[in-house]
């Protein structure tokens, strides 16, 4: 549906996007998701025609951005990050208007009636936008994506400055549009990426860092391997079996102390559950378990730590910095989740150019 | 374009400056009327269509700041811009949006010859020559009035261009006056300087010199020519700074 090839974009010495390539299908929801400034917002701008690249595609349903605007145009709805609203009108006029300037030719009322229908705003539909809250204004702002029937809906932080139950509805209202249309969706928000998109594409200083299926990293998270035990028994003996047993691959001491038992952090292997098997092992050697705590993986953890490895990859000198330190003091799965992630991404960069390269050369 | 057309003409009557613009437009060309022709007891109607042609400088400009500063600053030429329209489009269906209220008006004051043609139809058994021609020259008036109406156009370009530039309406209004002031200003001045090649060439792009042709009564195609192409220079420069903002 969506084609990105190659996408660069300068401001003046200032790169904004760097060499970004994607292909997004038709009916999936992706989440771009990034540090602030990391070129999400340039990205969206460009596939809308909004502005334009300085190298590189973009094609939307298979007709070129640049190069047949308006038709491209016609299949993207867009919600940029401040919603376009005039505020003198009324919502109705605001939602005619779009309709006019987008050039529809189905029964207007008919048309609009069903967008208030699908994004709650049928009881304002007569207000002035200047009195509308915040929420309906943000939804008055998607009502304007929707007009069109694009195939394409691309929202710039849809729910930034909303309440936690708007928050919410705004996410059911995307999932439920993710049924009909290719969503892009750009937040810095973890939680809304992991509700409500099928898919992540990290973006860090205008490069694509990782893209995965939303699925795939649940999986990791909900896979939890990593444990907090509290075992009565001699600290390095105790800490010497845990490393020896089978099937844990990382055991550390936590600082904590509670009389004669420590606090131990381990991890077990893929696909192991390790919880019986300890329990046997420290009962054989008469070490009291009296404590199992399972630790969570959070996506923010893997977040940050994909930003600072490829922060890392960039300049050697990130790796010193207070984040990238405290994010390495976590443990090792995210580490290798990242840099599976970040690696991933890389080569299918270097694949994707390879393949530009082959381009060009046959051209 | 025609969408972008009914917007901005509907928002001109949504915000007070569509009613500010008419009622003062109307009152003044009314007063002018009044003192360069009854009072000043002539028929003769160009000093009127001068005197109106100097309140442009602060009437177009109400009409033109808002243009695209408004959007810019609101963010939304975004909208505008991720629509299916072209550049080209939006900026003439704006610009028409200001000229229609702008000719409208400039039409609508029309009526203040009523009252010339009334006393003239009134004076004309009375007088004292038969063959001494009494009353205003129509065909004067309605050269005149074509040509104003050019020029406004010029004008209204300009404003929109200088509107394209900025966010700030207010710099934009006193941008446009400053600049429509200046081509004016030279016009009328022009005659006091003393280098002549400088005063033929500014003779030449002078606004107000080929209207002078108007004033008495010639109908100049050329003049015509060069108020529209004025006005197509500037809204080509301001599709471009849109072209180029894109690509900044």
């Amino acid at each position: 549906m969506i084609k990105i090839e190659h996408l660069v974009k300068n401001y003046g010495t200032n790169c904004a996007v760097d060499d970004i390539s994607l292909e997004i299908g038709a009916g999936e929801i992706v989440g771009f998701l990034g540090p602030n400034g990391a070129g999400k917002s340039t990205t969206m701008n460009i596939l809308t025609g909004y502005l334009s690249s300085t190298a590189g595609r973009v094609s939307v349903g298979g007709i070129d951005v640049m190069a047949s605007p308006l038709e491209a145009k016609k299949q993207i709805g867009y919600l940029p990050e401040q919603p376009p609203l005039y505020l003198d009108m009324t919502v109705d006029e605001y939602l005619k208007f779009n309709y006019d300037v987008k050039g529809c030719t189905f029964n207007r009322e008919a048309h609009i009636a069903e967008i208030c229908e699908v994004v709650k705003i049928g009881d304002v539909r007569r207000r002035v936008i200047r009195n509308l809250s915040k929420g309906y204004r943000q939804r008055v702002g998607i009502a304007g994506a929707l007009v069109g029937k694009p195939k394409v809906l691309i929202f710039d932080e849809p729910t930034v400055g909303l309440d936690p139950k708007q928050i919410i509805e705004i996410r059911n209202l995307i999932r439920n549009l993710g049924r009909e249309h290719t969503v892009i969706l750009s937040t810095h928000i973890l939680q809304e990426v992991q509700a409500v998109c099928d898919r992540i594409v990290i973006i860090n200083k205008g490069r694509i860092v990782a893209d995965e299926q939303t699925g795939n990293i649940a999986r990791v998270i909900e896979n939890n391997r990593r444990f907090n035990v509290k075992i009565c028994g001699p600290q390095a003996q105790v800490l010497q079996t845990l490393k020896n047993t089978q099937g844990i691959t990382y055991a550390e001491v936590l600082a904590e102390r509670d009389s004669d038992s420590y606090t131990y952090t381990i991890e077990s292997a893929p696909g192991v559950d390790i919880r019986k098997k300890l329990f046997f092992t420290l009962a054989e050697r008469g070490w009291a378990m009296i404590g199992l705590e399972a630790l969570g993986l959070s996506l923010e953890d893997i977040f940050i730590t994909v930003v600072n490895k490829s922060d890392e990859k960039d300049s050697p000198s990130a790796r010193y910095s207070r984040r990238a330190s405290k994010a390495r003091a976590k443990g090792a799965i995210e580490s290798q989740l990242a840099e599976s992630m970040v690696n991933e991404a890389d080569k299918r960069r270097e694949a994707a150019s390879a393949l530009g390269l082959t381009d060009t050369d046959d051209e | 374009m025609l969408a972008i057309y009914k917007k901005e003409l509907r928002s001109y009557f949504i915000n007070p400056i569509g009613y500010v613009f008419l009622g003062i437009f109307l009152a003044v060309s009314a007063l002018l009327c009044c003192y360069t022709t009854i009072v000043s007891g002539t028929y003769d109607a160009s000093n009127y269509f001068f005197f109106l042609m100097l309140t442009f400088v602060i009437l177009i400009p109400l009409l033109t700041m808002r243009l695209f500063a408004e959007e810019r600053k609101l963010r939304t030429e975004q909208l505008l811009l991720t629509a299916p329209v072209s550049i080209t489009g939006m900026v003439m269906g704006k610009f028409f949006a200001a000229f229609t209220i702008f000719g409208g008006a400039m039409l609508f004051s029309c009526i203040n010859f009523i009252p010339l043609y009334v006393t003239a139809a009134i004076e004309r058994p009375n007088a004292a020559y038969e063959f001494y021609r009494i009353g205003p020259v129509t065909g004067e008036i309605v050269g005149c009035t074509v040509c104003l109406i050019l020029i406004g156009a010029a004008f209204i370009a300009i404003g929109t261009f200088i509107s394209s530039l900025t966010e700030n309406q207010l710099a934009s209004a006193v941008i446009t006056i400053s600049v429509i002031a200046a081509m004016l200003g030279i016009s009328l001045l022009n005659s006091y300087i003393e280098i002549y090649w400088l005063r033929v060439v500014l003779d030449w792009i002078s606004v107000y010199g080929r209207f002078a042709n108007f004033a008495n009564g010639i109908f100049d195609f050329a003049a015509i020519l060069y108020y529209v192409s004025i006005s197509f220079v500037f809204l080509f420069l301001t599709v471009r700074v849109y072209e180029k903002r894109r690509w900044g």
